[in-house]
């Protein structure tokens, strides 16, 4: 029962929020929003921006490439001179140079994909001004993307869609500042742990054993670790440990928390565009496939584990190997399919013992593109992505050159929208042949066979799609994985985001062609059906044959599905 | 209103039963889908078009065709059933689909010889400078010649009569046998080359250069020489080379993660199930579409200058029909009689009918029929003493004189003028009956007897049957139909009610044709029109698609992107469903090729894996017989499953006017569902007919 009422809370606060905090967003965007105007107003005089310049797509892109480009640099010297920096209680040594890239890389990218464990490696100062920051800064990033590609749709004819460096400064002043704040008070008053004071050492009289018990500034960089769907945690064992993720009560809004900004975000796209009801059509998609992955891993968990069941336990309370007690298994699962279907990637569990089938479940929500709900920004630029090829096949079966919003979609906008949904897909095949094929790569699984096999597909699909989840037992912090790991990091952040933008000033130039009977509708049940196909085949058909030689396989090698 | 549209009201019946099977000497001949000569020319051409540089132009056919010589090399280097036989089924799949190109071109390319004779050569009576007749070859004619042509001479090229009229047989190009008139100035001035005149003698002003005359363009139009890919069908291609390079690695990865499980993985079976899952079917069909779409069009008599016009008509948002000829007959027909000052009906309509013996006009023997069928007053021999009076653009009435009567019918404010000169007087209730019939958007005319009115005949605009179910279906896909009229806004307004067309446009100039047209574009409606004149060639030029009657000026018709060889107005709602129809065959069949992924995925993968992790036989969810035969039967499905559409592809998919919503549902529910189910049927029935043929 407690899942029952766990699922109509969330449910009922999703709601309030995809009406109320979508609005509040599209107000934030639209330039209504000015509690803080005098500091907003001071950043664009420190940064020298003029707020009322807009960007065409090419300096939008290149803007944001840049900026990128020197997060990366910075985050990485943080690393690197981390002995010599402030706030090193346990005076930490600098990161080595390949997991110094590859960390940097990671929270640049939204990925927060960990080759290390946070309270023996990084420094406070490392976590706050290097990786805290970056978990500001990039959903801010993700949801800018996102705004100007949806302005694409609302402008007419003009070749601008937006400022970067405006849209970033708002939504972190505006949305994630704010909201982040907020719930990390929360998470304090929950028994999070907040403070600046090194780690204790506690002597156990009775057995004689001392044992080091990490602290550090855990539950703000909490708040913003779910909100911001980074999913890097302060501690190794991320949301599964008590000082980040102490009562029911966080484990709950760490779940709406990962939801919230993906999940909302199709309302501001619907505010935006005129017409809620497309939001209401995206969000239906999203939420249709989400809720199967749930219902679906929930399940599977709450089989139990085939091979235990193979030794003849019996499993009441469904596979709690490896899951926190406290948790559950089919709270776990909802943990694990919200944190993998946002890009989030924490974890209240080890998602490496989850059964077959539930793993799947996991790595299948994010091979779909990470787009149910999605990461902040990034759900709503790929669903669209999606969208506008369900627009053009959907739109070719009625007899009229496909238009989505208006905007007809011809050639160039295939070619970009071709080209976005097709990285992902290509880029983490390509690196897992390549691991799986040499020396390097082979090494790092823990388990032989098909569960080997799907560790390493799972780690290089979690990092193409910037979910940064792991499904341990691959040992990542060698340098191949860390080069490789970068590597797609990169092409899965970037080479979306500059098509996105792309499409994005390709739209906005264009001018609406009117809307009648014999328009392709884009915001009815059917549509929803549509998209939900394209995301399902593009995905399945991708993933199909790598995915039955990993978790297929070794589920049927227990002779059953389920 | 031109002569034509009024000689020639094509009832709107026409798409039932198209005018093709009836014009045998046409462009468009009917030729029945499978014709036979055609059938063995595309075979013969399936094999010449395996030039590689024929092929990469097809990027999903190219990587078939690639993937056939890796095959065909691996069967030299280990020969053995199944490899020729995956060999030979995938040549087979790049020939069909050659076929499939071939046989919509080979329609076309009969046509054109048809065309070609006609071009044979002819020769020509130049007029040198000092008015001199020289001789010499057609092909030696240029633009600005003037040639003369007599009766029974072929007219060497295309042209605009300067000097003279002369009847025209056509029927070379329109099929229509009756011949028509063509003379000096007007909008009747255009001849083309290769027609025949008949009678009388005309000089023709040449306007085409050489090679570039209206047959010159049929001909390079029906062959396809001149086809270029249309906006539509390069963002298509384009997804399907997305689809294409997606799954190449999706493929070719299997070798090493095979490597890693310890299966060998075989390269044939790679290439089939790469064949198999690049979207084969559609990028087989994908330019069979286009051709047939063209193709159809000339079946209906129609030449479209692009496939860019072809794609454009399906998205056109607002129409605008020509009153007269397209929606309704072009003839206005006498309804009803309206007697005044005491007189019956009967007296009036004998009057009426008298003064319309003489009148040959189709209005004028309207009369004569509603006065038979009203009061059976039958056609009278008049006595010798008897004058017709012709109608003339001064008197603007007609009648006769005879036995001392002077009967008259015309306008009623040039009867009423006539009768107070003869010394009558007017009743009272004439003009309240002239203004009701007018403002029912009929024409009325006045009848008088000397110095008195007997009443008013009403002069029916008639609307064709059937146009109203027609404009239906219209709003119902969406667009928006205008009507174009010279009449004044009364008459427009109540035949526009009566037809059931949207909006209406009266009195209508060329420039508020115009205005009109851009400001539908200027909201970003697709506009398509149809029109004759040289007056009308801006606004043909400046709409989306610009149909342009054959009867027109030469103007017109270049100014237009299609030309419509039986000029029939009416047609343009063809156009716009064979646009559609066009483009609803290339979505349908890519979503049935992508449908039809997901079985071949279920019958190779586990054939593939299957010797490792015999578990995987659970995923051989249609049970077949074994590996090689479950690969060799999703190859053979994926081969044959293009034959079996190139009908689909070349008819192109059924068609009904509905709404967005209803056709989409159709369409996804027989493609996408259809396009997902069907496979494994197919695919289990050719593994069991392999196993009971002992091949495996």
């Amino acid at each position: 029962m407690g899942f029952f009422w766990t699922i109509v809370a969330l449910v009922v606060l999703l709601g309030l929020s995809w009406r109320y905090l979508g609005s509040y967003l599209a107000a934030v965007f639209d330039g209504r929003v000015h509690f803080l105007a005098p500091i907003e107003r001071g950043i664009y005089r420190v940064v020298g921006v003029d707020p009322e310049h807009e960007q065409s797509w090419q300096r939008y892109a290149s803007s944001l490439v840049i900026f990128s480009a020197i997060s990366i640099g910075f985050t990485y010297l943080i690393f690197r001179l981390q002995g010599s920096l402030p706030l090193n209680p346990q005076h930490l040594g600098a990161l080595p140079p390949v997991l110094s890239f590859n960390t940097a890389t990671s929270f640049v990218t939204n990925t927060n994909w960990q080759n290390y464990a946070g309270e023996t490696t990084m420094s406070y100062f490392s976590q706050i001004v290097a990786l805290t920051t970056q978990q500001f800064v990039t959903p801010a990033v993700g949801i800018a993307v996102a705004i100007a590609l949806v302005r694409g749709f609302s402008r007419h004819g003009t070749s601008t869609i937006g400022n970067f460096w405006v849209d970033i400064t708002r939504c972190l002043l505006y949305v994630l500042i704010p909201i982040a704040f907020c719930f990390g008070i929360v998470f304090v008053a929950q028994g999070g742990v907040q403070t600046l004071a090194g780690p204790v050492n506690i002597h156990n009289h009775l057995n004689g054993v001392t044992q080091t018990i990490p602290r550090g500034p855990i539950a703000f960089m909490e708040s913003i670790k779910q909100l911001g769907t980074n999913g890097g945690g302060f501690l190794n064992a991320n949301s599964a440990a008590p000082f980040e993720n102490p009562t029911g009560l966080t484990n709950f809004l760490s779940i709406y928390l990962v939801l919230v900004l993906p999940f909302s975000l199709t309302y501001t796209f619907g505010k935006m565009v005129g017409s809620v009801r497309h939001g209401a059509t995206l969000l239906a998609a999203m939420v249709i496939i989400f809720g199967c992955w749930v219902g679906y891993t929930s399940y599977a968990e709450h089989q139990g584990n085939p091979a235990v069941a193979a030794a003849g336990v019996h499993q009441s309370t469904g596979n709690t190997e490896g899951k926190e007690v406290r948790f559950g298994d089919t709270s776990s699962a909802l943990f694990g399919v919200a944190s993998t279907s946002t890009s989030t990637g924490s974890a209240n569990s080890s998602y490496d013992s989850f059964t077959p089938m539930g793993g799947m479940g996991l790595m299948t929500g994010m091979m779909l593109g990470e787009v149910t709900p999605g990461g902040d920004g990034s759900g709503l630029y790929t669903i669209l992505i999606y969208a506008i090829v369900a627009v053009f096949i959907g739109g070719l079966m009625i007899g009229r050159t496909p238009e989505f919003l208006g905007k007809k979609i011809q050639a160039r906008e295939i070619k970009l929208a071709g080209l976005a949904s097709l990285v992902m897909p290509l880029t983490v095949l390509i690196l897992t042949a390549i691991a799986v094929s040499v020396h390097a790569g082979r090494a790092g699984p823990l388990n032989a066979g098909p569960h080997g096999f799907s560790e390493i597909l799972y780690a290089l699909t979690s990092q193409g799609n910037n979910n940064g989840s792991a499904f341990a037992g691959l040992s990542g912090n060698t340098a191949f994985y860390n080069i490789v790991g970068a590597i797609d990091m990169l092409i899965g952040r970037f080479v979306i985001i500059v098509p996105a933008l792309a499409l994005g000033g390709a739209l906005a130039e264009k001018h609406p062609v009117p809307t009648s009977v014999g328009t392709f509708r884009t915001d009815t049940p059917m549509f929803v059906g549509l998209t939900i196909g394209v995301i399902l085949i593009i995905g399945g058909l991708t993933f199909f044959p790598a995915v039955s030689l990993g978790p297929i396989v070794e589920q049927l090698s227990h002779h059953r599905f389920f | 209103m031109t002569e034509t549209q009024a000689r020639n009201p094509q009832p709107p019946t026409a798409r039932v039963s198209p005018p093709i099977a009836k014009e045998a000497h046409g462009v468009a001949q009917a030729r029945s889908l499978f014709d036979r000569a055609i059938l063995r020319q595309a075979s013969v051409d399936a094999f010449k078009k395996l030039d590689p540089r024929i092929q990469i132009k097809n990027p999903v056919m190219f990587v078939v065709l690639v993937g056939t010589i890796v095959t065909l090399i691996e069967a030299i280097v280990h020969p053995g059933l199944f490899v020729w036989s995956i060999t030979a089924w995938l040549f087979g799949t790049v020939l069909f689909a050659n076929f499939a190109e071939a046989m919509a071109e080979g329609r076309g390319k009969a046509q054109a010889d048809t065309l070609r004779k006609m071009r044979a050569e002819t020769e020509a009576r130049r007029l040198d400078e000092n008015g001199k007749e020289v001789r010499v070859p057609a092909s030696a004619l240029t633009k600005g010649d003037r040639v003369v042509c007599e009766s029974g001479d072929l007219i060497p090229s295309d042209g605009d009569i300067i000097e003279g009229i002369a009847s025209v047989d056509e029927s070379a190009i329109t099929g229509e046998s009756a011949p028509v008139i063509r003379e000096s100035g007007g909008d009747r001035s255009a001849v083309t080359g290769g027609t025949k005149v008949l009678s009388d003698r005309i000089v023709v002003n040449i306007t085409a250069e050489r090679g570039h005359t209206f047959i010159d363009r049929m001909i390079s139009l029906v062959e396809g020489a001149s086809r270029q890919k249309t906006p539509n069908e390069i963002a298509l291609t384009i997804l399907l080379a997305v689809l294409t390079i997606v799954f190449l690695p999706v493929v070719v990865v299997l070798e090493p993660f095979g490597r890693y499980a310890g299966v060998g993985v075989s390269v044939v079976v790679l290439v089939a199930l790469l064949v198999c899952l690049i979207p084969t079917t559609i990028g087989a069909l994908l330019s069979a579409i286009g051709i047939a779409g063209m193709d159809r069009l000339v079946q209906r008599n129609v030449l479209a200058m692009s496939g860019r016009a072809v794609e454009a008509a399906g998205d056109v948002q607002t129409l605008l029909l020509d009153k007269t000829g397209t929606i309704t007959l072009g003839n206005r027909m006498a309804s009803a009689f309206y007697p005044v000052g005491g007189h019956s009906e009967e007296e009036l309509a004998a009057a009426a009918q008298l003064s319309s013996l003489a009148d040959e006009t189709p209005e004028g023997r309207s009369i004569v029929v509603l006065a038979k069928e009203r009061f059976n007053i039958r056609e009278r021999d008049l006595g010798p003493d008897h004058t017709f009076v012709p109608f003339t653009a001064q008197t603007r009435m007609s009648g006769l004189d005879v036995d001392h009567r002077q009967v008259r019918k015309g306008a009623a404010e040039a009867v009423k003028r006539w009768v107070i000169d003869q010394g009558g007087t007017l009743p009272a209730e004439l003009d309240t009956i002239v203004e009701r019939v007018a403002r029912a958007g009929s024409t009325p005319l006045a009848v008088a007897d000397g110095g008195d009115v007997l009443g008013v005949v009403e002069l029916k605009d008639v609307v064709k049957q059937g146009i109203r179910e027609r404009f239906d279906a219209m709003r119902q896909m969406g667009i928006r139909t205008v009507m174009i009229t010279g009449d004044n806004p009364l008459t427009a307004a109540a035949i526009a009610e009566e037809a059931g067309v949207d909006d209406y446009l009266a009195e209508a100039t060329p420039e508020a044709k115009m205005a009109l047209i851009r400001s539908e574009q200027e909201g970003g409606k697709l506009v398509a029109m149809t029109g004759d004149g040289t007056n009308d060639a801006p606004a043909l030029a400046q709409a989306d698609v610009g149909v342009a009657m054959n009867t027109g000026t030469t103007a017109a018709k270049e100014a237009g992107n299609m030309v419509d060889l039986d000029s029939n107005p009416t047609k343009l709602i063809d156009i716009v469903e064979i646009g559609k129809q066009l483009l609803i065959t290339r979505g349908a069949l890519t979503t049935f090729s992508i449908s039809n992924d997901v079985a071949k995925y279920f019958a190779i993968i586990p054939a593939l894996f299957v010797t490792t992790y015999p578990q995987l036989r659970a995923l051989n969810i249609m049970r077949l017989h074994s590996p090689q035969s479950a690969v060799l039967s999703a190859v053979i499905f994926n081969a044959l499953v293009i034959i079996a559409l190139i009908p689909l592809a070349l008819r192109g998919v059924r068609f009904k006017a509905a709404s967005s919503s209803a056709i989409l549902r159709r369409n996804v529910l027989i493609y996408g569902i259809g396009g997902l189910i069907t496979p494994f049927i197919f695919i289990k029935l050719i593994d069991l007919i392999l196993v009971a043929l002992h091949w495996y």
